[in-house]
């Protein structure tokens, strides 16, 4: 049990992937399978936020004694490690832009096949 | 000063060309051709200029902004990506000159959008390749993969739903790969892969390490369409713009292959890949069964360019089975056969690209008496059809050779079984083209519909087609003549030290 709630983030990460991935797969509206895919890299970008957690009360690094030497200096512990956010910062931006174009593809689906239904698009096709 | 900077330029270039792109199209639509060969044409000579730097200096570091790694984004050009950017940049300027007419034919009315993800798919193209960072490879994967699925919607009936699909199956390759990136970044704490492979040894027994190590290869092997993995593929090429399949069919897969190279022998040590895990032969097992269910399905199929998707799943069987056999000669090989197939598939979708745009149609039954038609267009084919075949000649029968000659010396059989299988069907593949096509069965023979279509008249295909085409046929013949000096001075440096 200790080892769930210890990492209850990686856990709900898990979830929300495999939630993600159910609906990209047995999903049979094209919508719905794109906001499958979207859980999906939500679910990749809390992973790498959780990588970033430090335990014991680490902040967010915003150094206000940057540039004193010795006493001040900077202590590794203290702050939260800000280049996973740095990096989901583009993956948001990625996902966004393969959202947009998923959804620009269905609706080109949509103008001509006037249904977004996995099957009768399939149907149409043939 | 300016050829310091050409790693860069590389880039550079063609993202900056591929944003102006709308406005040239906005100023004077005509100018987006010229404005679109002119921008590779720079690209080109820069990565030329690169391999012949890297040839004569050895391996290029450039320090994106100055920032020293690892904490600045790295190029790394060493005699792989060196091939590979020559490669990237010379068959999308072929395919830049090929495009024109076949999009006037299919996209009328939207060229100037064509051409703008023209540019940006390079550009991911050649990101990927040059860049020696795990997370910027992340981010030109997904440019190359967004561009990749835009231009396949715009193609024919059915295009939008293949172009949907892929991108479902490509998203989730692209976010495997992330996760390896976070797995690795989460014991390492760097993201440079030169870093990495310094980091990475003492760390081989972590199941973090392993764990990134399966989601990178799965990953990859979704966006090279390995066999079970390649759902998405024929649906997507064949159904793409014909001058949107001749740059993606081409350059896709084998960029894919070479990042699987790059993580594999780069990012960990061949030791970790081949002995400490059996990679090596599930890739090995994957390859072969890829080279014979692309074999047999292609033979199933009566759709010209359908028939061609599926030999590209059989030739990435060739690629990764090359690498699982896991000595130096087979990866050699693999290596050589990456270079060759690029130009192989870009002569053979031009081709077909050319085909369609003549005839209308890209059924095989269709094609009777077209080696009469159009005599350059069915030379250049034949030469590509003997490359793929494997003989001597060209350059299709060397690195068919280093594969197996890999093979037998690692005692495995099953593997040159299939290759010699593959190469058997690919005889009966091309031999029932060029049998239909030297022939002349318009009479009785296959319907009056053809006999009615030999009226209007099918010519010799518009030279800013043919060119590319024929240029391709000749690099085909030239590699194969040259290939050992090729091997010498660029493909040995890449094989990983085993």
């Amino acid at each position: 049990m200790d080892f769930i709630i210890a990492k209850y983030n990686y856990w709900i990460y898990i979830i929300l992937m495999m939630i993600g991935f159910y609906a990209m797969i047995a999903k049979n509206n094209l919508i719905k399978k794109i906001i499958g895919m979207n859980i999906f890299q939500t679910a990749i970008i809390l992973f790498f936020v959780s990588i970033a957690y430090k335990k014991g009360g680490a902040t967010l690094p915003i150094l206000t004694h940057a540039d004193a030497h010795g006493e001040h200096a900077i202590q590794v512990a203290q702050y939260l490690n800000p280049l996973p956010h740095v990096l989901m910062l583009t993956a948001i931006v990625v996902s966004i832009a393969t959202l947009g174009v998923a959804l620009a593809i269905a609706i080109m689906m949509y103008r001509k096949y006037h249904t977004l239904e996995e099957d009768e698009i399939l149907k149409a096709i043939k | 000063m300016m050829i310091e900077q050409a790693p860069a330029l590389i880039v550079v270039i063609s993202l900056m060309s591929a944003v102006a792109t709308p406005l040239v199209g906005w100023l004077k639509k005509d100018l987006c051709y010229p404005w679109v060969i002119l921008a590779l044409l720079g690209s080109t000579l820069c990565s030329v200029l690169v391999l012949n730097t890297v040839m004569q200096e050895g391996v290029i570091h450039y320090h994106m902004g100055s920032w020293l790694p690892p904490w600045g984004i790295e190029y790394v050009i060493d005699h792989l990506n060196a091939m590979m950017l020559v490669l990237i940049t010379g068959t999308s300027l072929l395919v830049a000159v090929y495009s024109r007419r076949s999009l006037e034919a299919e996209l009328s009315d939207r060229t100037i959008y064509f051409y703008t993800l023209f540019l940006l798919q390079v550009t991911g193209f050649v990101g990927i390749v040059i860049t020696g960072d795990v997370f910027n490879l992340y981010v030109f994967l997904e440019i190359a993969s967004l561009a990749g699925y835009a231009l396949i919607a715009t193609g024919e009936e059915g295009a939008p739903f293949a172009a949907f699909r892929y991108l479902i199956l490509g998203t989730v390759g692209a976010c495997f790969y992330l996760l390896g990136v976070g797995y690795l970044y989460m014991v390492t704490g760097s993201l440079n892969m030169a870093d990495l492979a310094e980091l990475l040894p003492s760390l081989y027994g972590s199941k973090v390490v392993l764990v990134a190590f399966a989601f990178f290869m799965v990953g990859i092997a979704l966006k090279m369409a390995l066999f079970p993995l390649h759902m998405w593929l024929p649906d997507a090429y064949t159904r793409a713009p014909s001058a949107a399949s001749a740059l993606i069919a081409p350059l896709m897969t084998k960029v894919a292959v070479y990042i699987m190279l790059r993580v594999m022998f780069t990012l960990f040590r061949p030791y970790f890949s081949i002995e400490l895990l059996p990679v090596a032969k599930i890739m090995l097992y994957a390859g072969i069964i890829a080279i014979f269910v692309g074999a047999v399905m292609a033979l199933a199929q009566k759709n010209f360019k359908r028939m061609l998707c599926y030999i590209v799943i059989a030739e990435v069987g060739y690629m990764v089975g090359g690498v699982g056999v896991a000595n130096a000669v087979a990866i050699r090989g693999a290596i050589l056969h990456v270079m060759n197939d690029v130009v192989m598939t870009l002569g053979l979708f031009a081709v077909a690209g050319i085909l369609a745009y003549k005839m209308k149609n890209s059924e095989i039954s269709a094609f009777d008496n077209i080696f009469k038609k159009m005599p350059f267009t069915m030379a250049a084919f034949l030469v590509v059809a003997l490359s793929v075949i494997g003989v001597p000649p060209t350059c299709g029968f060397f690195s068919k050779w280093y594969l197996i000659q890999g093979a037998v010396m690692a005692g495995n059989w099953t593997f040159v079984a299939a290759l010699l299988f593959s190469s058997l069907v690919n005889v009966v593949l091309f031999f029932r083209i060029i049998e239909t096509g030297y022939y002349d069965f318009g009479v009785g023979g296959s319907g009056h519909e053809h006999a009615h279509e030999k009226g209007t008249a099918v010519s010799e295909a518009p030279l800013s087609m043919l060119i590319p085409t024929v240029v391709v046929a000749a690099a085909i013949i030239l590699i194969g003549l040259y290939n050992h000096s090729i091997l010498i001075n660029v493909i040995d440096f890449a094989v990983p030290k085993l």
